[in-house]
């Protein structure tokens, strides 16, 4: 069983949504129904299945409908029609008192702008999802004290929002999502206020995070970079329609449509393709030179030993963490992956 | 059904214009100076020209004393009751704040404002010489400014139990903002003898009636800005909330009302101003206070006098502002700290 799974789920925007639904639903474009009814189409036919302790990142230009999306899996938007399962449970037949429940044990949200509350301390902010949960003061800031920590704010807690600077801000965010150690998290383009510097910092941080916690994850975002960097799988949303999901590697290889080929034609592949992906299996590697051999680990990206190979003009042999050998690479599978088809 | 929903404005707009077509009845069929058949309008078209015809006249004046009549007499124990109500606060007040030494009152009025600003030294410095003042200027401006001030104190006392939460009432439906927006117009354009008068009649001369015109006169800023402060509240600070699984009343105690405080302090502060300038009105109907000095100044043509009042009316305003205003800005400043680090 997947752990969110959402099926032909259509958002339509308007003051009579299922008025135009069906129209929809025949195929008409998000233009041809703005034009003719002046209702704005949010969700056009999506479904996608996110496994347990995966990151899914949801990608797509601002309008695309990913935010849209996002707010579907906790209901603060509601679908005009279609189903969301999340372990199984129908989100649309809760009523408010198991909604309530439902959002404060299963799931928690980081926010593009951080959605902080500014009123309340660091500490306070952190602990508002235990706040929530009911449960008493001291255990509250105790484990967000930890969460603080984790997301390297010791000394920080008194203070107020707007005293802390952006990437600070969305730590607390973040601690604040970590805080009641719900299952999946949602973030909506958490990162994408934050400057570049800042923003790799915090991509770090999530992947650190990630590696220990494995939590189901759906990021937001409009940067391919910080999809491929973070993703399990993406999701690419043009228009309200989710024209492919697949692997990064997937989606840089065998891009769907014009849409998703115009986003990846600048990604420096170099970058996001790890070795084990272009490597022969050592089980295939006949005839391959092995008197020059260069060791690389299966989860480094070509970008890493790139310099190496050219320098001693050797082949590589790829191995696991454990130092088993698991494949070679040679000049003509690099020279395949890194030119642009 | 579905076909009734579509067409709810067109229904409501014919609903309206029966409404209209059955007030054209009535008024007609009740005036006094219609013709003696109707058919002379249809023969005789000259009431059409030139002047408003007579017998074309809503016969609101009559409905209004009618209803206002039994009101008042079906009813006027109830009125009787708050009328009791409110006079037995506003004599505890009084009595409590004449009572009290007048230095000490100053002593109260410093402190309240030194917390209420924020310990700044200076505004309380400020309030305090306008507070010594109003005695000051002339003996008898000290008690007549307490009973001024107990007056208002339960006006506004009315309005912050019955504005906040019609403005939070507001905030969360368009429907319910969309009945009271037209109430707040009304209260705030009427002139107020319109319902000074009426609230003698019922209430008797005094301080009651005075109370009940301020609190008409006083309450809309307070409910649109409460409205206001509550829906200016960050979206994604609401969402966050939701998010989190904040229950309803968790959200407005917890989130919309702290972070919509600073401009319900605002409309606090603008309540307590309106209040003050409906006293020399209120003076009118024999209410004691700063605002019979004025008219006793005016109707002796004693200008020293009537100015004399009028700067402590002043000067009362400028301390209760104070106070008010700079207990918002204390609120203010926590969430915007870039005011902060400049101290």
């Amino acid at each position: 069983m997947s752990k969110i799974e959402i099926n032909n789920v259509y958002k339509i925007f308007g003051n009579n949504p299922n008025s135009v639904l069906p129209m929809v639903k025949d195929g008409a474009t998000k233009e041809t129904v703005l034009e003719e009814t002046g209702h704005t189409v949010g969700l056009d036919n999506v479904s996608l299945k996110i496994q347990e302790g995966e990151t899914f990142v949801c990608m797509g230009l601002s309008g695309s409908g990913k935010s849209t999306l996002i707010r579907h899996l906790n209901r603060l938007i509601d679908p005009t029609d279609g189903e969301i399962l999340i372990e199984g449970t129908n989100v649309m037949s809760l009523n408010t008192e198991s909604l309530i429940d439902f959002r404060r044990h299963k799931m928690s949200m980081v926010f593009q702008r951080f959605g902080l509350f500014p009123h309340k301390t660091v500490l306070q902010n952190v602990g508002y999802g235990l706040e929530m949960q009911g449960i008493e003061e001291n255990k509250r800031n105790s484990v967000a004290m930890d969460k603080i920590q984790a997301v390297g704010l010791n000394g920080f807690e008194n203070q107020f929002p707007a005293q802390l600077s952006g990437g600070m801000q969305q730590r607390v965010g973040l601690a604040r999502a970590l805080a009641t150690d719900t299952d999946i998290m949602l973030m909506d383009e958490a990162f994408s206020a934050l400057d570049p510097l800042i923003r790799s910092d915090m991509q770090k941080q999530l992947l650190d995070l990630q590696a220990e916690l494995k939590k189901t994850i759906v990021f937001i975002t409009h940067d391919l970079d910080e999809s491929l960097r973070l993703g399990d799988h993406i999701g690419i949303l043009n228009a309200g329609k989710l024209v492919q999901v697949g692997t990064p590697v997937e989606i840089i290889m065998n891009p769907a449509d014009d849409y998703v080929e115009a986003f990846v034609k600048d990604v420096n592949r170099a970058k996001v393709i790890k070795a084990k992906i272009i490597m022969i299996p050592a089980a295939q590697a006949n005839g391959i030179d092995k008197t020059n051999l260069i060791k690389v680990n299966e989860d480094q990206f070509i970008e890493e030993f790139l310099p190496q190979v050219v320098c001693n003009n050797a082949n590589c042999e790829v191995v696991d963490r454990q130092g088993n050998t698991k494949g070679y690479i040679t000049n003509k599978e690099l020279q395949k992956s890194l030119s642009k088809s | 059904m579905e076909a009734l929903k579509k067409n709810k404005k067109i229904i409501f707009n014919i609903g309206l214009l029966f409404v209209f077509v059955w007030l054209l009845i009535t008024s007609y069929s009740q005036s006094k100076r219609k013709p003696e058949n109707i058919s002379e309008l249809l023969n005789d078209f000259s009431w059409l020209g030139g002047k408003w015809p007579k017998w074309l006249d809503l016969p609101l004046m009559n409905w209004i004393n009618v209803g206002f009549k039994a009101l008042n007499e079906k009813y006027g124990y109830i009125f009787e009751a708050i009328n009791n109500v409110l006079l037995y606060m506003l004599m505890l007040v009084k009595n409590f704040l004449i009572q009290a030494p007048w230095p000490l009152v100053i002593l109260g009025v410093v402190v309240l404002t030194y917390f209420a600003s924020g310990r700044k030294i200076g505004t309380t410095v400020f309030v305090g010489f306008c507070t010594f003042f109003i005695g000051f200027l002339h003996p008898i401006f000290w008690q007549k400014a307490i009973e001024t001030t107990a007056i208002m104190l339960i006006g506004i006392f009315l309005c912050v139990i019955a504005g906040i939460p019609l403005g939070i009432a507001m905030a969360r439906s368009a429907r319910t903002r969309n009945v009271i927006l037209p109430v707040l117009d009304l209260m705030q354009t009427i002139p107020s003898f319109c319902y000074l008068i009426p609230g003698i009649m019922l209430f008797g001369l005094g301080a009651v009636p005075a109370i009940i015109a301020t609190f008409i006169y006083a309450v809309p800023p307070l409910v649109r800005l409460t409205d206001l402060g509550i829906r200016l509240v960050d979206k994604e600070v609401i969402e966050a909330a939701d998010a989190f699984g904040a229950s309803k009343k968790q959200k407005l105690l917890g989130v919309q009302l702290p972070l919509a405080l600073p401009n319900i302090m605002q409309g606090i502060n603008q309540c307590t101003m309106m209040a003050l300038a409906m006293v020399v009105i209120a003076s009118m109907i024999g209410t004691r206070g700063l605002g019979d000095e004025v008219l006793l100044g005016l109707q002796q043509l004693n200008v020293g006098r009537a100015a004399e009042a009028g700067i402590a009316i002043v000067l009362l305003a400028i301390v209760l502002d104070r106070i008010t205003q700079s207990y918002g800005e204390t609120l203010q400043e926590r969430t915007t700290p870039a005011k902060k680090e400049k101290k």
